[in-house]
Parts: C-alpha cells; sequence; structure tokens
C-alpha cells in the first residue's frame, strides 16, 4: 500500500512519470482493440512480423531525420505486401513466407541500425524506454489512438465481416484485400506507438494477450474490444507501477502483467476455462453419486 | 437466367473442368450433383468469381453476373466458418443486410426487424442471442438461410445444406428454398448425395469434370445418366423397384 501511495504522489511530481503513464494507457487502448482483430483473424504471426519488420523503418527514419511513423509504416506495408505475394504466388504456406520476410527484414534492421550508430539506442527499440518519452512522442501517440479509434468505428461493419466470413464478404463485392492492407497499416502504426512501451520484441504481447484475456470473457465483439482495451490499459499501469517500484523493466513488466491476467481469466473465466470445467464435472459427479 | 459460357477452371495446369456451358432457370430449385471431387463447388465458386476461371463468362439476366453482386445470396459450406467466433445468431443474421448497406452505413430499426422475421421463419428466434458455436449443425445452416433471406437477392447458392442436418432443419430450409422459388428466385444447390434428389429439386445438373447432362430432374435423373457418371450398382440401388425414390 505504501509503495502505491509513493507510486502516486511520484505521478503528481513527476512529468515523465505522467507522460509515461498516459503513453502507456494510450498504447494498451489501441493495441487491446486491433489486436482483437489480429487473433480473430488467426494473424497473431503476422502480428508478430509486422511488429519485427518495422526495424529497419526505424533505422532509416533515424537516418534521414524523418518522422518515426513513416519509416515504419513503409516497411510495415512493405513487408504485409511481400508475405502475400510470397504466399500467393508460390506453393509456400503463408506462416513459412512469413518466417522468412520477416527474419530478413529484422536482420537488415539490425545492420541499419548499427550503420546509423546514432543516439538511437538499440536496446530501447528492442525493450522501450517509457520513461524517456517525449511529448512529441505522447503527440504522435494521440494521433495514432485517434486514427485507430476511428478506423474500428468507422469500419466496424467490414472488420467484423472479413474477420468472421471472408468469403461471404466477397461474394457481395467486397474488396477484403483493401481492408485487409488497412489493417495492416494500423497495425504497424500500433506497433510504432507501442515500441516506446514495451519494445519491438514484445509488442506482439500487446497486440494479443490482452485480446486473448477479453476473449476468454464475452462472445460478443463490441464487448471484446472494450475489454480488451481495458485490460491493455490496466496491465499498463499496473506493470509501470511495478516498474518504478522495484525498478524493472517497463516492457517486460507491462507484459507480465498482461500474462498474469490472462492467467487468472484461464482459471477462473466461464467461457472455457479450467475452474467452471472442473466444478462442472464434481457437481456432476455428484449429482450421479447422489442419484 | 443465369447462363454460364464455356467456363474453365484449372488448378496449376491440372484442368477442373473446361468449357462448361450450363444455364439455370430463375423460379426452379436447380440441383448440382456429382461424385466426389467432380468440381461442384469449385463451379460455384468460379461463378461468383471466388476463384479464377481460365476462361469464361457467367451472366445473369443477360448482364455481366459481376454487375449483380448484390443480388447474391451465397450460403458456404459450414465447416469453413469459425464457430467460436464472439458473435451472436441475430448479428451473424444482420450481417445479411451489409451488402447492400454499403461503407459507413449501419443496419436500421427495419434491418433489425427484418433479422426477427427471418429468424421467426427458421423456427430460432428463442437462439437469436446464443453465441454461433452453441447451436446444432442443423440450426446453424438454418442462421445462414436466415441470413439470405436477409440479402434479399435474386440468386441464391448453397454449398450442401443438407450435409449433417436433422429432419426438422431439412423441412425448415425446404420451406425457404419453395418461398424463393415461388417468388421466381434463381436457386442453385449443390447437393452431396444422391438421396431425395427429385424430392428436392426441379432441374439437375450432373457435373463430372465437366457437364454430364442438365435439365428438368425428370429428364436427367435417369439410371443411363448415374451410371455414367456413378456405378452401375448405384444405379442399380437407386432405381430398383420401390428403392430410394
Amino acid at each position: 500500500m505504501q509503495s502505491v501511495m509513493t507510486f502516486i504522489s511520484a505521478l503528481g511530481k513527476y512529468d515523465f512519470l505522467q507522460s509515461a503513464l498516459i503513453t502507456a494507457i494510450m498504447v494498451g487502448v489501441m493495441s487491446g482493440m486491433i489486436g482483437s482483430f489480429i487473433i480473430l483473424r488467426g494473424m497473431s504471426m503476422m502480428g508478430d512480423a509486422i511488429s519485427h519488420a518495422v526495424l529497419p523503418g526505424v533505422a532509416v527514419a533515424y537516418m534521414l531525420g524523418i518522422n518515426v511513423m513513416i519509416g515504419a509504416s513503409v516497411f510495415g506495408i512493405l513487408a504485409a505486401g511481400l508475405i502475400g505475394l510470397v504466399a500467393s504466388k508460390s506453393k509456400i504456406k503463408t506462416d513459412t513466407s512469413i518466417g522468412i520476410v520477416f527474419s530478413a527484414f529484422y536482420a537488415l534492421g539490425f545492420i541499419l541500425i548499427s550503420l546509423a550508430e546514432s543516439s538511437t539506442n538499440l536496446h530501447h527499440i528492442l525493450f522501450g524506454n517509457i520513461l524517456a518519452v517525449s511529448d512529441t512522442d505522447m503527440m504522435t501517440t494521440t494521433v495514432v489512438l485517434g486514427l485507430v479509434i476511428l478506423f474500428v468505428v468507422f469500419f466496424y461493419k467490414e472488420l467484423l465481416i472479413t474477420s468472421f466470413d471472408p468469403t461471404f464478404a466477397q461474394t457481395y463485392g467486397f474488396r477484403v484485400q483493401i481492408l485487409h492492407y488497412a489493417l495492416m497499416l494500423v497495425l504497424t502504426l500500433v506497433t510504432v506507438s507501442a515500441l516506446q512501451t514495451v519494445g519491438i520484441i514484445l509488442v506482439v504481447a500487446m497486440l494479443i494477450t490482452p485480446a486473448a484475456t477479453a476473449f476468454l470473457w464475452t462472445d460478443r465483439l463490441g464487448v471484446m474490444l472494450g475489454l480488451a482495451a481495458t485490460i491493455g490499459a490496466v496491465a499498463s499501469i499496473v506493470g509501470l507501477y511495478f516498474s518504478y517500484t522495484f525498478n524493472w523493466a517497463s516492457g517486460p513488466a507491462i507484459v507480465l502483467v498482461a500474462a498474469v491476467l490472462f492467467g487468472i481469466s484461464f482459471v477462473i473465466s466461464p467461457k472455457q476455462a479450467l475452474l467452471p470445467t472442473l466444478f462442472k464435472g464434481k457437481a456432476q459427479l455428484r449429482r450421479r453419486v447422489t442419484a | 437466367m443465369l447462363k454460364v459460357q464455356n467456363l474453365t477452371v484449372a488448378y496449376s495446369d491440372t484442368p477442373v473442368f473446361a468449357d462448361v456451358a450450363v444455364n439455370f432457370n430463375a423460379g426452379k430449385i436447380t440441383g448440382i450433383i456429382g461424385p466426389n471431387g467432380a468440381g461442384k463447388s469449385t463451379l460455384i465458386k468460379a461463378m461468383l468469381g471466388l476463384i479464377k476461371s481460365q476462361t469464361g463468362t457467367v451472366s445473369f439476366n443477360g448482364h455481366a453476373l459481376k454487375q449483380f453482386q448484390k443480388q447474391i445470396a451465397y450460403v458456404e459450406q459450414r465447416k469453413d466458418l469459425d464457430l467460436t467466433f464472439p458473435i451472436s445468431v441475430f448479428d451473424v443474421v444482420l450481417t445479411g443486410t451489409y451488402g447492400k448497406l454499403g461503407l459507413f452505413r449501419q443496419p436500421s430499426k427495419a434491418d433489425r426487424q427484418r433479422c426477427l422475421v427471418a429468424l421467426k421463419q427458421v423456427d430460432l428466434v428463442e437462439f437469436a442471442n446464443r453465441q454461433i458455436g452453441q447451436l446444432s449443425g442443423g440450426q446453424l445452416q438454418r442462421v445462414f438461410v436466415a441470413r439470405a433471406i436477409l440479402q434479399d437477392a435474386q440468386l441464391i447458392i448453397l454449398d450442401e445444406p443438407f450435409v449433417g442436418i436433422d429432419l426438422q432443419s431439412e423441412t425448415a430450409i425446404m420451406a425457404i428454398l419453395h418461398q424463393w422459388r415461388d417468388e421466381g428466385k434463381t436457386i442453385i444447390v449443390v447437393h452431396h448425395d444422391l438421396n431425395k434428389v427429385s424430392h428436392y429439386f426441379d432441374d439437375l445438373v450432373i457435373l463430372n469434370h465437366g457437364i454430364v447432362d442438365y435439365g428438368p430432374v425428370d429428364d436427367v435423373y435417369t439410371p443411363a445418366n448415374i451410371e455414367r457418371t456413378f456405378s452401375a450398382d448405384l444405379s442399380a440401388v437407386l432405381f430398383a423397384k420401390g428403392g430410394a425414390q
């Protein structure tokens, strides 16, 4: 309790901690929402791939002095396109195609960053450095959050049907591929935002863990989106608290909290989890014994 | 009338069928039968433009079918769907309005009302709020037929709707198909076996890597055609006195 009070009073005192908290919450919300569609479309691997594939974009952006979002978007979309191209124009399966493309991009990113050798700290890109969030970063994150919310609100119907039943959408003439690439673009923007809080390596955790946790609690898409956003935000707040209090790295702290929330849900959630099933089993057994 | 002309589909140089020409009449329920792997699903997917065809045209009432995409309702095979998806029966049926709504418009109150009516027609109102994975195969099939009702389409294509469903569902679905037929719609049903062929269909297409025969069911569903497409044994069993018919 003491440490919670310390954390709260520190929040009042230090601007950097406020920025960190606000940014972390925004990232938690946006990755929960986009992550929901990623897991429902069975694209967790793709999420992981895109998040790694933006690395050369980040490096090039630093070299040219342009906005990281632009560099990352170019490489994110390029990777998504290449993955699609290899999978559709050859007999190679999508997961293999993902593996080839994203590792190549990731490798290229490493080399470019070592060439750039700027103030960019590779360690921070890989693991995040939420306590060093600048005002510009925070502004960019706010814009991305706005975009994500607009995207989900305006294309809710299309996101739903192409996730659930893409063939059906195709039969009435909807261009499924265009929405796919739009989602990939939004995903790269979310990835770059999440890069500040948890770093490239752990972005995928922010995308899929809160969304998967929400999935365990509901069978309505709208509720799942809200819940995933909330869980993402809660994990970010609690993770940041642990990070500040025990001096843990912020990214791993946030990701671990999200994983613990998933673990708890896995055990007690009504939908499919362990405890209800066990109890149901026992109750049935008891009924059978007494009958 | 749906007119298919010299349609050819090949998967990496192996043709599934070549130069298929066949007509589907309005106001008729047309069945497509053929052995496993004869290209039944491929034919309708190629007609719908879901897979690429090498040659051929598909026209509906004299215009390219592509211009009529919002007039098509396609009821795909249930096994192709993710039944764990967080969506209710009601919301699945409601997606039937999406095609005509287009971008940025949401289903209206009237659409939701139509949705309830459709659910009533297939006798699933009490399941409206269930997650779709909690339904039986037959109930699920009725959900997708209800969605097709909401699409209010002129051309309705069903891929193996009667596989593994209960009698109640089958009867409910047949009632809807008959209603559509009476409204003058074009109905195409891919059928997985030879049971009740003349009971279900008005017209019949027999497919086996190409059209074997097509026309009114009584002219096409003959011992000779079945023997030619399937086997003499099957033909003997089906057309034996007091047999399946």
